[in-house]
C-alpha cells in the first residue's frame, strides 16, 4: 500500500485508523514515511486554522485506538510529541483528545504510566508565555478539570498509579526561587488533589510538601527585614499604636518605621509575597476542608509536619499561622488538640532546645487566641505551671540560665500568658481560685530567681498587672525595684536567644492579616481594658471583642492591599535596650531589691 | 486463583537503633515497604505478611552505625503470574480496541482487540459499552464483571498484565461457569492434542494450591 499524504487525502475515521496501526507497524520494520507525518502533525501548535485542528484531533484518536501497537523504543519521536504537547496550548477538542490518548497509553502498558502521570504533572502549571498573554480564567478551568479527571480515571484503570503520582507531585514541586503565579497554581491543583477522589492516597503527601514549602520560603525570609534597627520599643509597647502622649522615647523621626512602613518594606520582598499568597490557599483549603467535615483529619496531617518542620526551624516566622487558623476554625477539637500537643512536647519532650520552642508557642498561641475559653487556657497554663513546680521543688541550686533554661522558658511563659489573660481570669471565681491553687508565687519567688533571667519587659508588665488587679496571691514587686536587662536574661536562651521568640505576635503579611485578625487578641485590647475607668467584668470581655481594641479612624476603605491598620506590628525582640544608656549597661545600675525579699 | 502461592520465609530485619523501644512497629513498616512491589528473592510480588518474632534477643552488627539484627519467621502471600495462567479480574473500562480489568483491586490488566476472540463484537448498548459473543447470545462482558483470561506477559515493574482471550475457556466468567459443556463442546472440534494440553494445564494449576504449605525459602533480607 503506497503512503498517503496527510494534508492531500480525506479519510473516513476507520480508514485512518487502519493507516496509523499500518504506520506503527511499519515503522518497527523501518518504513517510517507515513509515521514521520504523523509525529509532524503533533508537533504542530502555532496558529492552527480549522482543519488544521480536526487533522490533530482526529490523528489523537486514531492513535488512542492503536496504542497496543505503540511500542517505546521505536517509537519515541512520537512519544515525545505527543507528551511534549501542553493542553494549555489549544482549544478543547484538541484537549480532549490528548487526554483521552493520555489515558489510553496509560492503561495500555505499564512501560507509558510514568510518562503519561509526568505529562499530566507538568500540566498542572502553564507555559511561561501563558502568563505574559492574560488569557481568561475559564483556559485554566478548561485544563485544570481535565488534567484531574484524567488522573482519577487512569487510576480507576491502573489501580497502583497513585503510588507514581504521589512521588511525581512531590519531586516536581517548584523550587522557591521559581515566580510567584507558578507555585500558586502547582499548589492549587496539590490541593486540588488532597480534596479530590485520591485524596486518601495523595493527600498526606500534599500537605506536608506544602508545609515543607511554606517553612522554606519562611526562612528565606531574613528576620533583619523585619526587626528595625531604630525602633527601641519594648515587647509590649511594640504593638501599641502611636498614642498622643508618652511613648517611650519615641522620636517623631521613627513615627515613619511604625505601621505601614514597615509593613510596606517588608512585603515587597519576593519570597513574602509568595509565602502570603500560599498561605492564603491554605487557608481557603483548610475553610473547604472544614465546610466538608474533614477538617480534624487534616489538622492531624498538618500537626504530624508542624512537630517535624515549624517546632524545629529556627524562629518560623509566619508558616505557623496555618496552625493558628486551623485552629481558630473548630477551636473544639483542634484548637485543643494543638495546645495538647504543644504541652505534651513541653512536659515529656527529650530534646531542651525543642521543649523551649514548644513552651513559647504555647504561650504566644494562648496567650494570642481569641477563639480559646478562658477555662481551657488556665488548664493549660496549670500543666506549665505544674511541671514548673515540680522542677524547682527539689532543687535548691542558684540562678543558672544555661542550665535550668526550660525552666526559666515556663516561667516566662506563664508569666507572657498571664500578661494577656489576667484580667479574664480573675473575673471568673473559679479560674481565680484555680489561679491560686497552682502557686505560681512559690515558683518565681524560688532560689532560681526566674523573675531575674526572663525578659524584663514581661516580668514589668507583669508585677505591674498584678499590682493593679491587686492580686494576693501572686508576686509583688517592691517600690524601687526595676527589672532592668541583666546579665542573667541576656544569657537567657542562649546566642540564639531562644527566650525571645513569641511565634504569634501579630503576622505582617498583608493577606493573611485579613483571615487572623478576627480570632485575634492584640495586646491593644488588654490595655484598654484596663486603661478604661470602672471597668466591669462585661466591660473586659468587650475590649477583647472589639475587633481592633481601639478606636482609631476606619481604614478598611483605604488600599487594603498595601495598608494594614495598626497592631499588626511585630513585638519580637526586643531592643537591645543597653544603648539607652549610651553603652553596654552594667548588670545593677542601681541598687534594688533582690527578688528573695519577696 | 492461579498465581498465588504462600510461602514462609526466614528474614533478618536490621533496624536503626533509634527504633530500638519500638521495634516491633519499625519491623512492621519495613515489612510494609515489601508490599505491592515485585521482589526477586521471593520470586513475586508481596501482597500480606504475617510475621512471628522468634526471640527477644536480636544480634548487634557493627558498622557505621551499630544496627540491630532481629531474625524471624514471616509467612509471606505472594503473587507471580506467569504466561498461560489463567486469572480472573473485574472489569472496569471497555473500548472499541481493549478491555480493561483489576485483578485482586491492584493489578491492571489490558486485553488489546488483536487479544480478542473474534466471537467478541464490541456494542454499544443504551450508552454501555460491551462485547457481545457471536455465538451465544447470553455470553456478554460488561463493566463490573468478573472476566476471565490468560496471561500473556507481566510487567513486574508496574505490575501490569497483558491478557488475551484467544482461548475458548476464557470470557465472562459467570457465563463460563454456568455453561462449562458449551465452552468445552467447542473446544472439542480443535484437534485431541489441544485438549489434553487443556487438562494437563488444569491439573498443574491445582497442583500448585496443593502445596501451599511446603515450600519453605531461606533467605537473608537486608535492610
Amino acid at each position: 500500500m503506497g503512503v498517503p499524504d496527510m494534508d492531500e487525502l480525506s479519510f473516513t475515521d476507520s480508514q485512518l485508523h487502519y493507516y496509523v496501526k499500518d504506520a506503527l507497524k511499519s515503522a518497527i520494520q523501518g518504513d517510517c514515511d507515513f509515521y514521520n507525518q504523523l509525529v509532524a502533525v503533533m508537533h504542530r501548535k502555532e496558529r492552527l486554522s480549522a482543519a488544521d485542528v480536526a487533522l490533530l484531533v482526529t490523528c489523537l484518536k486514531a492513535l488512542t485506538g492503536a496504542v497496543s501497537c505503540i511500542d517505546i523504543s521505536h517509537h519515541k519521536s512520537l512519544l515525545a510529541a505527543i507528551l511534549r504537547m501542553s493542553l494549555w496550548d489549544y482549544g478543547t477538542d484538541v484537549m480532549d483528545a490528548l487526554t483521552d490518548a493520555l489515558e489510553s497509553l496509560a492503561s495500555s502498558n505499564g512501560e507509558h504510566v510514568n510518562l503519561c502521570l509526568e505529562m499530566l504533572v507538568s500540566n498542572f502549571v502553564p507555559p511561561s508565555a501563558y502568563f505574559e498573554k492574560h488569557r481568561g480564567p475559564s483556559k485554566k478551568s478548561e485544563v485544570l478539570d481535565r488534567v484531574h479527571s484524567t488522573l482519577i480515571d487512569i487510576a480507576n484503570v491502573v489501580p497502583l498509579s497513585p503510588m507514581i503520582l504521589e512521588k511525581l507531585v512531590r519531586d516536581k514541586m517548584p523550587h522557591v526561587y521559581v515566580k510567584e503565579q507558578p507555585i500558586v497554581m502547582y499548589v492549587e491543583s496539590m490541593l486540588r488533589l488532597e480534596s479530590g477522589a485520591m485524596g486518601e492516597l495523595v493527600g498526606s503527601m500534599a500537605l506536608i510538601v506544602l508545609m515543607d514549602k511554606l517553612i522554606e520560603l519562611d526562612v528565606e525570609i531574613a528576620w533583619k527585614d523585619i526587626l528595625e534597627d531604630d525602633f527601641q520599643k519594648d515587647v509590649f509597647d511594640f504593638e501599641l499604636e502611636d498614642l498622643a502622649g508618652p511613648a517611650d522615647n519615641f522620636n517623631q523621626e521613627n513615627k515613619d518605621y511604625t505601621r505601614e512602613a514597615s509593613m510596606q518594606r517588608f512585603c515587597t520582598g519576593n519570597h513574602a509575597e509568595k509565602l502570603d499568597s500560599l498561605m492564603v490557599l491554605t487557608f481557603e483549603h483548610l475553610q473547604c476542608c472544614y465546610e466538608t467535615g474533614r477538617l480534624v483529619q487534616v489538622f492531624e496531617i498538618l500537626l504530624q509536619s508542624f512537630r517535624i518542620t515549624v517546632l524545629t526551624a529556627y524562629k518560623s516566622k509566619f508558616a505557623q499561622f496555618v496552625m493558628f487558623y486551623a485552629c481558630s476554625l473548630d477551636p473544639e477539637n483542634c484548637g485543643k488538640l494543638f495546645a495538647d500537643a504543644l504541652a505534651d512536647i513541653f512536659v515529656n519532650g527529650v530534646h531542651p532546645e525543642w521543649r523551649m520552642s514548644a513552651v513559647a508557642y504555647l504561650a504566644s498561641y494562648l496567650a494570642r487566641a481569641k477563639f480559646l475559653p478562658i477555662p481551657l487556657i488556665a488548664t493549660m497554663l496549670e500543666r506549665v505551671v505544674d511541671w514548673c513546680s515540680k522542677y524547682c521543688k527539689n532543687r535548691g541550686s542558684d540562678i543558672n540560665p544555661k542550665a535550668h533554661k526550660v525552666f526559666y522558658a515556663g516561667c516566662q511563659a506563664t508569666m507572657y500568658v498571664l500578661c494577656f489573660r489576667m484580667k479574664q481570669m480573675l473575673a471568673l471565681p473559679r479560674l481565680k481560685s484555680q489561679l491560686k491553687l497552682m502557686q505560681i508565687d512559690d515558683i518565681l519567688g524560688h532560689p532560681l530567681k526566674p523573675l531575674q533571667v526572663c525578659l524584663p519587659s514581661i516580668v514589668d508588665e507583669f508585677l505591674r498587672q498584678v499590682k493593679e488587679n491587686r492580686v494576693c496571691f501572686l508576686p509583688e514587686r517592691l517600690a524601687d525595684q526595676d527589672f532592668l536587662e541583666s546579665e542573667h536574661s541576656t544569657v537567657f536562651g542562649g546566642i540564639e536567644k531562644q527566650g525571645m521568640f513569641f511565634p504569634f505576635d501579630p503576622i505582617l503579611l498583608a493577606n493573611c492579616d485579613r483571615y487572623i485578625r478576627p480570632n485575634y487578641v492584640y495586646w491593644s485590647m488588654v490595655r484598654s481594658s484596663y486603661d478604661e475607668e470602672g471597668t466591669s467584668d462585661e466591660d473586659v470581655a468587650d475590649a477583647y471583642d472589639r475587633e481592633d481594641g481601639m478606636s482609631i479612624p476606619d481604614e478598611e476603605e483605604s488600599d487594603a492591599d498595601e495598608f494594614i491598620p495598626g497592631f499588626e506590628k511585630m513585638s519580637i525582640t526586643p531592643r537591645d535596650s543597653s544603648h539607652r544608656f549610651g553603652g553596654r549597661m552594667p548588670s545593677k545600675i542601681r541598687p534594688s531589691m533582690s527578688p528573695e525579699s519577696l | 486463583m492461579a498465581g498465588l502461592e504462600e510461602c514462609e520465609a526466614n528474614l533478618v530485619v536490621f533496624l536503626h537503633p533509634s527504633k530500638a523501644n519500638c521495634a516491633s512497629d519499625a519491623i512492621l513498616s519495613e515489612l510494609s515497604s515489601l508490599l505491592f512491589t515485585y521482589n526477586e528473592t521471593f520470586g513475586g510480588v508481596v501482597l500480606a505478611y504475617d510475621p512471628s518474632i522468634r526471640s527477644n534477643l536480636a544480634k548487634i552488627v557493627p558498622g557505621t552505625f551499630p544496627c540491630f539484627g532481629v531474625q524471624l519467621k514471616a509467612k509471606l502471600l505472594l503473587f507471580n503470574p506467569k504466561p498461560d495462567m489463567v486469572l480472573e479480574g473485574e472489569v472496569v473500562k471497555l473500548t472499541p480496541n481493549s478491555i480493561h480489568a483489576v485483578v485482586l483491586g491492584f493489578s491492571s490488566a489490558v486485553i488489546a482487540d488483536d487479544d480478542i476472540r473474534d466471537e467478541f463484537k464490541h456494542k454499544v448498548k443504551g450508552g454501555e459499552e460491551v462485547y457481545v459473543s457471536r455465538t451465544h447470545r447470553k455470553h456478554k462482558i460488561k463493566v463490573g464483571a468478573i472476566l476471565r483470561f490468560t496471561v500473556k506477559s507481566f510487567d513486574e515493574e508496574i505490575l501490569h498484565i497483558s491478557g488475551s482471550l484467544l482461548a475458548p475457556h476464557t470470557g465472562g466468567a459467570r457465563w463460563l461457569d454456568k455453561n462449562t459443556d458449551e465452552w468445552s463442546r467447542a473446544d472439542s472440534t480443535a484437534t485431541k492434542r489441544n485438549t489434553d494440553k487443556l487438562l494437563i494445564n488444569g491439573d498443574t494449576s491445582m497442583k500448585n494450591d496443593e502445596q501451599i504449605e511446603k515450600p519453605k525459602k531461606r533467605r537473608r533480607q537486608q535492610s
